[in-house]
């Protein structure tokens, strides 16, 4: 009888494991013409479109059928899942600082930025405000939003890679305004938080805030996101540039350790390469990113509004600065909330 | 038997005319009240959202490949999950509660734990353990087995947090029961497995019913661990939830709703053949 | 005095529970321990007692605590009225107590956001007196309620179903009041159940993660929670942090659940007359 009962055991167990080594290989069985492009949370519409495209362009070069997989998610649970062990071939994510993760658990050389045009980043976005219709509450620029009766919304940058760019949007026009003055620049962005009304956790968690849930009056917000949510509501937003802005460059990267491990590098690197080709920047473009190519950005002069002034990453001293100063705990992020 | 039912009927009655009728119905409107509010609200929410754009865009959104491949992959780790767990248990439940030892304590603490664990915390431990920083790793590279991003994470993550619902609920009872009976049973010489089947089972049926649906209705909806374990490739590490949660954050809210209403069904249905089997079963009995 | 075990089946029984629990619980919990006793102790106290760490825990465990207390009495009532009342949808209302369970903890926190925010369903009535749900620690509140509802009437359920009539029969033939025989008659036996449920209520709530973040507003020092805090240092790959925090939580959770559980065995050592 005990006999039994342990074979029924160790049976139920063995199918237990059995099922879930099996799914496991299945899943993952290697196919040299797959890869896997972990990408973060507002590029889902770029990148099916893309995929279509560098298909045919693939099966033209070679002749092999390509079968991608996508992942979208928060940029910086991206980066930490791909350190972590999720194979991915190619890293499409919000900033440079989640690819030197990635680089910093030895799956990627250094030197990545350099390896394709314009330090890896083949298209550009920029931090503008999304209001409602008939701007009611008549902002224009960052110093409208710490007055006292503007609601914002903004997602938490310590939790969402791509509001890292708002914040420090943000701290760029306080800048000019106080002339460096770090004190009065504190100040001011202490402010705007003050006017945050839900800090979400993530850029989309954000939208949703203000377009499905009607809270506050401005939502800061990517170029790319600010323009769909105009296209799905044409009626009942409208987007603001303000005077200044930053440069936000979405990072790509081949995942070296991963593609000499599966034999992709090739596959991987064109598939980068070739979102600098004319028809992957207008696809870019056509998802309102700003593509990286000037001759074919001026054919979207239209949408985009290309006087405004940005600044760049470089401005805040690079990535690693910024994060330090910023972000990592104890940083001015966290001191304005300090009571 | 049926002196005790009479007997008991009619206390009941008596009961009523002292006046509890007020109370049972001021308590039945307040469970209502709160049920309404609470649970049937926020379900006619969804509905309400998954239906805004008409039947066919509910259908289309429902149908849809990657909503498919995500029933599955939650169909094979909720059944894993249920019968993992069923065998677990009922091995923890007999142990607890008919045994004296020492730690007893400690272990019914230990199997709970799982319940109060964050999802957040369930899925890093596992990350932990598996994930590249792990001593464990390189073996399993050298082995080319995946667990974390991966269907087996998954599964893990699943089991995990469903880990105390089958051995939570026959606890109770089976402590309430008591052990003379089976002491009885194993004095007269009946086997273990003849003592379970034929004294335990019989009280801890619908105790055990409970526990499977329970653990399998949380098993299709777990997010928080999954969600840390997944890995989110698209059509392969998806679960429902998941796939919920990615067609937020492309905008489709309806047809994220309309997926929603996949995991509503599904434990309606659950819940139905478990009131199905039940009644059947009681009348039975009875 | 030790009794002699008579029931067979002790030996197997434990050694599967230890195994099972070995693999999924406790080898991976052990993780996390080893992770944090990497970092200083000075370090570890650093970190959780930073000013948003410790406002976190506040709101986490407050917010946890009266949920769990409004779904212990609320679970008490529904378990009742299901087991001793008849009435029609009786089955229907059975039925759909593990709803929350099946539902992704962000779909009930969506719907629950669309719900009580100024402008949603609910969220309209109340605001008409002052009263904001949604992006408070109301909000936070009613969706730990939500995700708690089936814990204390699953647990109390079964053992109110179990209680033999008979006592209460006889405190009732013996002239006592019904408030007296509930109080003193059933009470009593179906508290450890009521415990049970309430701890475990109690510990759901204090990690749940997925519908807070939609409703709670995120706002550091008053809606910010613990597994948000814990989520925002792995974005900054900040492992010892996160496994500091989460360390904390986990202790707590395990106290709470072994409390439970000494206040159980000791009323089962009651009930069953000290065996």
């Amino acid at each position: 009888m005990k006999n039994r009962k342990i074979r029924f055991t160790a049976a139920g167990l063995s199918t237990v494991i059995v099922l879930g080594s099996l799914s496991g290989t299945v899943a993952f069985a290697g196919d040299s013409t797959s890869i896997v492009n972990v990408s973060y949370d507002p590029t889902r519409e770029l990148y099916e479109q893309y995929n279509e495209i560098f298909k045919e362009h693939w099966k033209e070069q070679t002749g092999q059928d390509l079968e991608i997989t996508q992942s979208h998610g928060g940029s910086g649970k991206q980066a930490l899942e791909v350190a972590n062990g999720l194979e991915a071939d190619v890293v499409t994510l919000a900033l440079e600082y989640d690819v030197k993760a990635v680089e910093e658990a030895g799956l990627i050389e250094e030197g990545w930025i350099d390896e394709f045009p314009l330090d890896s980043s083949p298209y550009t976005s920029t931090i503008v405000f999304l209001v409602r219709e008939g701007n009611p509450k008549d902002i224009q620029d960052w110093d409208d939003l710490v007055k006292e009766d503007v609601g914002v919304i903004t997602p938490n940058p310590k939790t969402s890679g791509g509001a890292r760019w708002n914040y420090l949007a943000a701290w760029a026009y306080a800048d000019q305004l106080y002339g460096g003055d770090e004190d009065q620049i504190k100040d001011f962005i202490k402010k705007l938080y003050e006017n945050v009304l839900v800090l979400d956790s993530g850029a989309r968690g954000a939208t949703t805030s203000f377009v499905e849930n009607g809270q506050g009056d401005v939502l800061i917000a990517w170029e790319n996101e600010a323009y769909l949510s105009v296209q799905d509501y044409p009626d009942d937003y409208e987007i603001i540039t303000p005077s200044i802005s930053i440069l936000a460059q979405p990072s790509v990267a081949v995942v070296d350790s991963v593609v000499d491990k599966r034999g992709t590098r090739e596959v991987a690197t064109e598939y980068l390469n070739y979102l600098y080709s004319d028809e992957a920047q207008r696809i870019a473009g056509d998802n309102f990113y700003r593509p990286s190519n000037e001759e074919i950005l001026k054919e979207y002069a239209d949408v985009f509004n290309l006087d405004i002034n940005l600044v760049t990453i470089a401005d805040f001293g690079g990535w690693t600065e910024a994060q330090e100063t910023h972000f990592a705990d104890g940083g001015v992020f966290d001191q304005i909330y300090e009571q | 038997m049926s002196g005790k039912v009479q007997k008991t009927g009619d206390v009941k009655k008596k009961r009523e005319q002292q006046g509890s009728r007020v109370t049972k119905w001021l308590l039945i409107g307040l469970s209502v009240l709160f049920l309404g509010v609470m649970l049937v609200l926020p379900l006619c929410a969804v509905l309400v959202q998954a239906f805004r754009n008409g039947m066919d865009a509910y259908l289309e959104a429902v149908t849809d490949e990657y909503t498919v491949k995500a029933v599955l992959l939650t169909l094979e780790a909720t059944v894993v999950a249920v019968v993992f767990n069923t065998i677990f248990g009922l091995f923890a439940a007999w142990c607890i509660t008919k045994f004296h030892f020492k730690g007893k304590k400690l272990l019914s603490t230990l199997i709970d734990v799982p319940v109060t664990v964050s999802p957040i915390i369930a899925g890093l431990i596992f990350i932990l353990v598996f994930g590249r920083q792990s001593f464990l790793y390189p073996y399993l590279e050298a082995l080319d087995i995946k667990i974390v991003f991966a269907v087996p994470g998954i599964i893990l993550a699943t089991v995990f947090v469903t880990f105390p619902f089958i051995s939570r609920e026959l606890i109770p009872v089976l402590e309430a029961q008591g052990t003379d009976e089976e002491e009885a049973a194993a004095l007269m010489g009946a086997k273990g497995f003849t003592i379970f089947r034929k004294v335990t089972f019989p009280h801890i049926k619908w105790a055990l019913l409970y526990g499977i649906v329970l653990c399998t209705a949380r098993a299709m909806g777990e997010f928080g661990a999954v969600s840390v374990l997944s890995g989110h490739l698209r059509g392969k590490t998806n679960t429902l939830p998941l796939h919920i949660e990615i067609l937020f954050n492309e905008f489709k809210y309806i047809p994220a709703f309309a997926v929603s209403t996949i995991l509503v069904v599904m434990a309606v249905l659950l819940l139905i053949i478990r009131s199905i089997v039940e009644y059947r079963g009681k009348k039975k009995e009875e | 005095m030790k009794k002699k075990r008579v029931i067979p089946g002790f030996g197997l029984s434990l050694g599967i529970t230890l195994t099972m629990l070995s693999i999924i619980v406790l080898i991976p919990l052990a993780s996390l321990v080893v992770f944090t006793a990497r970092m200083e102790w000075k370090d570890i106290i650093a970190t959780i007692t930073r000013g948003r760490v410790l406002s976190s825990f506040y709101v986490s465990f407050l917010t946890a605590f009266v949920a769990s207390v409004i779904n212990a009495v609320m679970g008490m009532v529904l378990a009742w009225v299901l087991v001793r009342y008849d009435f029609p949808g009786k089955r229907l209302m059975d039925g759909m107590i593990e709803l929350p369970f099946a539902l992704p903890t962000a779909v009930a926190g969506m719907s629950l956001t669309f719900l009580t925010t100024d402008n949603g369903w609910i969220g309209s009535f109340f605001a008409k007196f002052g009263i904001h749900i949604a992006y408070t620690r109301i909000g936070i509140t009613v969706a730990l309620i939500f995700i708690g509802i089936p814990f204390v009437i699953r647990s109390v359920q079964p053992v109110l179903e179990k209680l033999d009539p008979a006592y209460e029969e006889a405190a009732g033939v013996l002239g006592a009041s019904r408030f007296t025989i509930f109080w003193k008659v059933i009470f009593p036996e179906v508290k450890p159940a009521l415990f049970a449920g309430f701890g475990l209520a109690f510990g759901r709530c204090l990690g749940e993660y997925g519908s807070v973040v939609f409703i709670a507003g995120n706002k550091p020092y008053y809606t910010e929670i613990t597994p948000l805090i814990i989520m925002s240092e792995l974005q900054e790959y900040d492992y010892s942090s996160a496994t500091a925090i989460a360390l904390v939580m986990l202790i707590t959770a395990f106290l709470i659940l072994f409390i439970n559980n000494m206040i159980q065995a000791r009323n089962t050592r009651i009930l069953t007359g000290g065996r």
